[in-house]
C-alpha cells in the first residue's frame, strides 16, 4: 500500500504542469478522463453561480410588487436565461463530470473509450457557453420566451439574437450527442473481465440509461430549432398555421425533447444516490435487479409522456386520458426506487456524514416534488396548475432537492477520492442545513401562490402576493450564498484537507475504492480480476 | 468485491491516447462556422466568410484528426477493444441520426394528420370556421390557409421520373458499395475501387438529379420555400438528405483514395466499413422518403 502510495505521488510530480506548454496539454488538449472531469465540475460550478446570480436578481425584482430593478423584457431574457443555464450547462455538465471521473474507476477501464472524442464534447461546450451568453448583449436583447422556446414567441417575435441561441443549441446538442455515444460505448466496451451487466454499480447503470436517452432526444431537440431557424430566416411554414403547418407541432417536437430531458437530469443522481445511501447505511443496495428494472422502464415510459406538459393547449381527449395516464405510471418504477433507498437503510447501521444528508434530504424533498407532479400529472386539475407558480414550485423540488442534492452528495462522496484529502464535515453540515432551510423557505411558498393564482413569468404581481414572495426571496438569498460555504470548503480540501485512505468511507464498496486516493492518471493501466 | 491487478502482458495492455490539439480545433472551426452562418442571416457582410473558413476548418482539423488515427493504427498502436469502441461509436453516432430525421418524419406525420386536417375542418370544426372556412386541405397541399402570405404550388413533380430515378440510383449505389466491400475482403484490389468508383458516381448523379429536381419545383411547379408547410416539408427532407449524400460521397471519395493507396487489408477497414454503414443508412432514409412523402 505505501509502496503503491508512494509510486503514485512520483508520478504525479511528473505529471505535474510545467510551463505554459504542458498547462495546455494537461488542460486543454488533455485525453484524460479524470482532468476532464474536473473541467466539466469546475465549469458547471461556474455556471451554477452564473445561473444563480440571475435567480437572485429576478427574486430581488418580486421581494415587492412593482417594477423595480429590470425591465419586464430584460426580467424575461433573464427567465429564460437562467433555465437554459441551469439545465444545459449547470446540471447536465456536473452529472457528465461524475460520469467521466467515475464510470471509468467503477468498471475497471484506463480512461473512456474514446478519449479525443471526450475533450471535444467539453470544449464544444464551453463554446456555445460562450454563444449563448454573448445573446444578452445583443441589439434587440436576448432571448426572452422562456427556455421552452415556444413559436410563435420566438418565431414571429422573437429578437434577432435567437438565431444565435438555435446555434448554441446545436453545439450544446453535439457536445451532449458525443459525449453520450462516449459513454455509451465506454460502458458496452471498457468493462473490465468480470464486470457482467447486473454486476455494474447503480451509478453506471443510471448513465447507461442517460445517454441513451440523451442520444434519443438531442437530435429531435435539434431537429425542432432547425425548423425554428427555417421559419425565421427561409420563409417556411412548419409551425405556422398559415402555411398549413401548426405552432403546436413545435411543443410537441420540443417536448418530447423536454420531458426525457428532466429524466436525463434526474437519472444520473438516482445512480448517486443508490451510491451514497448503501455506503452509510453500510448494507448492499436493497433489490439491485428491480432498480435496474426500474431505472429502463422510467427511461421507457419518459419517452411516451411528453404532451403532459401541453394538456391546456387543446389536444383531443383521448390524447389527454393517455398521456395522464401513461404519467401516473412512471411514479410506480419511481417509487420502486424510493422504497428500495428507504429498505437499504432500514437496519442498516447509518452514520450521517454530510454525502448521507444530503441523500436523506433528497429522498425527503424530491419525493415531495414527485407528489406534486402526480397533482399536475391529473389533467383536470392541471388546468388550474398551467402557468402558475404551482409549476414552478414542482420543477425546483425536482430539480434543486432532488438533482442539486444528490450531485452534492456524490461531489462530497467522491471528492475524497479524488484528491486524497477529506474535506471539512463541519462545513459541510452547515452547507446542508443552510440548503436544506433555504431550499423550503424558497421553493415551499411557491406552491401556496401559485395556487392563489399568481403567475409565472411575470414581473409584477397583485399585492396580496407580497408576504410569500419576500419568504421566498429571503430564502433565495440564504441558498444562494450558502453555495459560497461550498465553495471554500472544496478549495480548502484541495489545497489543505487532511489526508485519507484509499478505503474513505468503510461502508464503501466497489472498484473505485481499491485505487488509492488520489487515484493514478490513468485509473487501470491493466484490467482488474474481479471476482 | 476481491480485486487484484493482473500482470502487465502485452495483449492486455489497454490504449490511451496522448494529449491531442485537435479536438479543440474541431471546436473552434465548428463556431466559427455557425458564427458565420448566424451573421449571415443577419446580413452582415462577413457572415459568408466565417462561415467558408469555419467549414474550411473544420475539414482541416477533421483531416488531421483523421490522419492522426490512421497513423496510430498503422503503427499497429490498437488492439480489438479500441476497434470495438470505433465501431460501438460509429453505431450510436448513426442512431442519433436516425432520430435527426425522425424529427423530420414526424413534423411530416403530424402534418398531415392533425395539421392539415385540423384546419380544413375535417377532425373538429371550430378551428375551420374560425380561421380559414374557405381552406379545403388535401395533401399535397396546394392552396395554403392564407394563399396570400404563403402561395401555394401549382402542382408537383411526377414522382415516376426523378424521384422513382433517384431512388433506383440510390439503391443501386447499395449494391455497388456491397461489391466493393466483396472486393475488399476478396482481396480483389480492382473490385474494390471500380465498385467505390461507380458508387460515387451513383451518388454524384444522384445529387445532379436532385439539383434538376429543385430547379423545376421553383421554375415549373412554384413549389417553394414559401409554397407552405407542403414545400416547407420537401425542402427540409429532401435538403438534410441531400447533405447527408454529400457528405457520405466525401466519406466515399477519402475511402476511394485511401484504396487506391491500398491502406486497407481484409482484417483492418473499419473506416471502409463505418462508411458502407453510413451509406446504407442515407439509402434506407431515402427510401422512407420516396414511400412517406412522394408516394403516399
Amino acid at each position: 500500500m505505501n509502496m503503491q502510495s508512494d509510486s503514485i505521488t512520483e508520478q504525479a510530480k511528473e505529471d505535474a504542469p510545467k510551463g505554459i506548454s504542458s498547462f495546455l496539454k494537461h488542460w486543454v488538449f488533455t485525453t484524460n478522463h479524470k482532468d476532464i472531469g474536473t473541467l466539466y465540475l469546475c465549469l458547471s460550478f461556474m455556471m451554477f453561480f452564473v445561473g444563480g446570480a440571475m435567480a437572485l436578481v429576478l427574486r430581488a425584482e418580486l421581494f415587492i410588487p412593482g417594477l423595480q430593478l429590470v425591465s419586464p423584457n430584460f426580467y424575461n431574457v433573464l427567465v429564460t436565461m437562467h433555465g437554459l443555464i441551469m439545465l444545459l450547462t449547470v446540471i447536465m455538465p456536473v452529472a457528465v463530470g461524475l460520469a467521466n471521473w467515475q464510470i471509468p474507476m467503477m468498471i475497471g477501464a484506463p480512461d473512456m473509450a474514446l478519449p479525443r472524442l471526450n475533450n471535444m464534447s467539453f470544449w464544444i461546450l464551453v463554446f456555445a457557453i460562450l454563444l449563448l451568453g454573448s445573446t444578452i448583449f445583443m441589439d434587440g436583447g436576448g432571448p426572452n420566451f422562456g427556455w421552452t422556446m415556444y413559436v410563435p414567441l420566438s418565431t414571429s417575435f422573437g429578437p434577432p439574437s435567437t438565431d444565435f441561441l438555435i446555434f448554441s443549441v446545436h453545439m450544446l446538442g453535439i457536445s451532449s450527442i458525443l459525449g453520450s455515444i462516449n459513454i455509451i460505448a465506454t460502458i458496452i466496451n471498457m468493462r473490465a473481465p468480470g464486470m457482467t451487466w447486473m454486476k455494474l454499480p447503480m451509478f453506471v447503470w443510471t448513465w447507461l440509461v442517460t445517454a441513451f436517452l440523451l442520444l434519443t432526444i438531442m437530435p429531435v431537440l435539434a431537429g425542432a430549432v432547425t425548423m425554428m431557424l427555417a421559419d425565421r430566416n427561409f420563409g417556411t411554414s412548419f409551425f405556422n398555421s398559415a402555411g398549413g403547418g401548426d405552432p403546436l407541432l413545435f411543443q410537441h417536437l420540443f417536448w418530447f425533447f423536454g420531458h426525457p430531458e428532466v429524466y436525463v437530469l434526474i437519472l444520473p443522481a438516482f445512480g448517486v444516490i443508490s451510491q451514497v445511501i448503501p455506503t452509510f447505511s453500510r448494507k448492499k443496495l436493497f433489490g439491485y435487479n428491480r432498480m435496474v428494472v426500474a431505472t429502463l422502464s422510467i427511461a421507457f415510459l419518459s419517452l411516451t409522456v411528453w404532451a403532459h406538459h401541453m394538456f391546456t393547449s387543446g389536444l383531443p381527449l383521448a390524447a389527454e386520458i393517455y398521456f395522464m395516464y401513461a404519467t401516473m405510471l412512471i411514479a410506480i418504477p419511481t417509487g420502486i426506487k424510493i422504497f428500495n433507498w428507504l429498505a437499504t437503510m432500514y437496519r442498516g447501521s447509518i452514520t450521517f456524514e454530510t454525502p448521507m444528508l444530503f441523500a436523506v434530504g433528497f429522498i425527503v424533498m424530491f419525493t415531495f416534488g414527485g407528489f406534486t407532479g402526480i397533482m399536475m400529472s391529473i389533467a383536470p386539475s392541471d388546468f388550474q396548475y398551467q402557468d402558475s407558480y404551482f409549476i414552478v414550485g414542482h420543477f425546483h423540488y425536482v430539480l434543486v432537492p432532488g438533482a442539486v442534492f444528490a450531485y452534492m452528495a456524490g461531489i462530497y462522496y467522491w471528492l475524497p477520492k479524488w484528491c486524497g484529502r477529506m474535506y471539512s464535515e463541519t462545513l459541510g453540515q452547515w452547507h446542508f442545513w443552510l440548503m436544506v432551510i433555504a431550499t423550503n423557505l424558497t421553493f415551499f411558498p411557491m406552491h401556496f401562490l401559485g395556487l392563489a393564482g399568481m403567475p409565472r413569468r411575470i414581473p409584477d404581481y397583485a399585492l396580496q402576493f407580497t408576504n410569500f414572495n419576500m419568504i421566498v426571496t429571503v430564502g433565495a438569498f440564504i441558498f444562494g450564498f450558502s453555495q459560497l460555504i461550498f465553495l471554500y470548503n472544496v478549495v480548502r480540501t484541495i489545497k489543505r484537507g487532511s489526508r485519507t485512505t484509499a478505503q474513505v468511507w468503510d461502508g464503501a464498496e466497489g472498484l473505485e475504492w481499491t485505487l488509492s486516493s488520489p487515484p493514478p492518471h490513468h485509473s487501470f493501466q491493466t484490467p482488474p480480476d474481479i471476482k | 468485491m476481491n480485486v487484484q491487478p493482473k500482470k502487465h502482458t502485452s495483449n492486455n495492455q489497454y490504449f490511451v491516447p496522448q494529449p491531442s490539439v485537435w479536438p479543440i480545433s474541431l471546436c473552434a472551426s465548428i463556431i466559427l462556422f455557425f458564427i458565420g452562418a448566424a451573421n449571415w442571416l443577419h446580413y452582415h457582410w462577413f457572415g459568408p466568410y466565417l462561415l467558408y473558413l469555419g467549414l474550411l476548418c473544420i475539414l482541416g482539423a477533421m483531416c488531421a484528426w483523421f490522419t492522426n488515427v490512421i497513423r496510430e493504427n498503422k503503427a499497429s498502436n490498437y488492439n480489438t477493444q479500441v476497434g470495438y469502441s470505433f465501431r460501438w461509436g460509429m453505431i450510436w453516432f448513426i442512431f442519433s441520426e436516425v432520430l435527426f430525421f425522425a424529427s423530420f418524419f414526424g413534423a411530416l406525420f403530424y402534418t398531415r394528420a392533425f395539421s392539415v386536417p385540423e384546419l380544413s375542418g375535417a377532425i373538429r370544426p371550430l378551428t375551420h370556421i374560425l380561421l380559414w372556412p374557405d381552406f379545403t386541405g388535401g395533401w399535397p397541399l396546394l392552396h395554403n390557409p392564407d394563399n396570400r402570405q404563403f402561395l401555394g404550388a401549382n402542382s408537383v413533380g411526377n414522382i415516376w421520373r426523378i424521384p422513382a430515378l433517384n431512388t433506383l440510383l440510390l439503391l443501386s449505389s447499395g449494391v455497388t458499395l456491397t461489391i466493393a466491400h466483396w472486393g475488399l475482403c476478396l482481396k480483389r484490389r480492382a473490385v474494390l475501387i471500380c465498385g467505390l468508383f461507380f458508387t460515387i458516381l451513383l451518388g454524384a448523379t444522384f445529387l445532379g438529379c436532385q439539383a434538376s429536381e429543385y430547379y423545376a419545383a421553383y421554375q415549373q411547379h412554384g413549389l417553394t420555400l414559401n409554397a407552405g408547410s407542403y414545400g416547407s416539408l420537401f425542402f427540409l427532407l429532401t435538403g438534410f438528405h441531400g447533405a447527408h449524400v454529400t457528405i457520405g460521397s466525401t466519406m466515399l471519395i477519402v475511402m476511394l483514395i485511401r484504396s487506391i493507396q491500398g491502406d486497407f487489408s481484409p482484417e483492418n477497414h473499419f473506416a471502409f466499413s463505418a462508411t458502407a454503414w453510413y451509406w446504407h443508412f442515407v439509402d434506407v432514409v431515402w427510401l422512407m422518403l420516396f414511400i412517406f412523402f412522394y408516394w403516399i
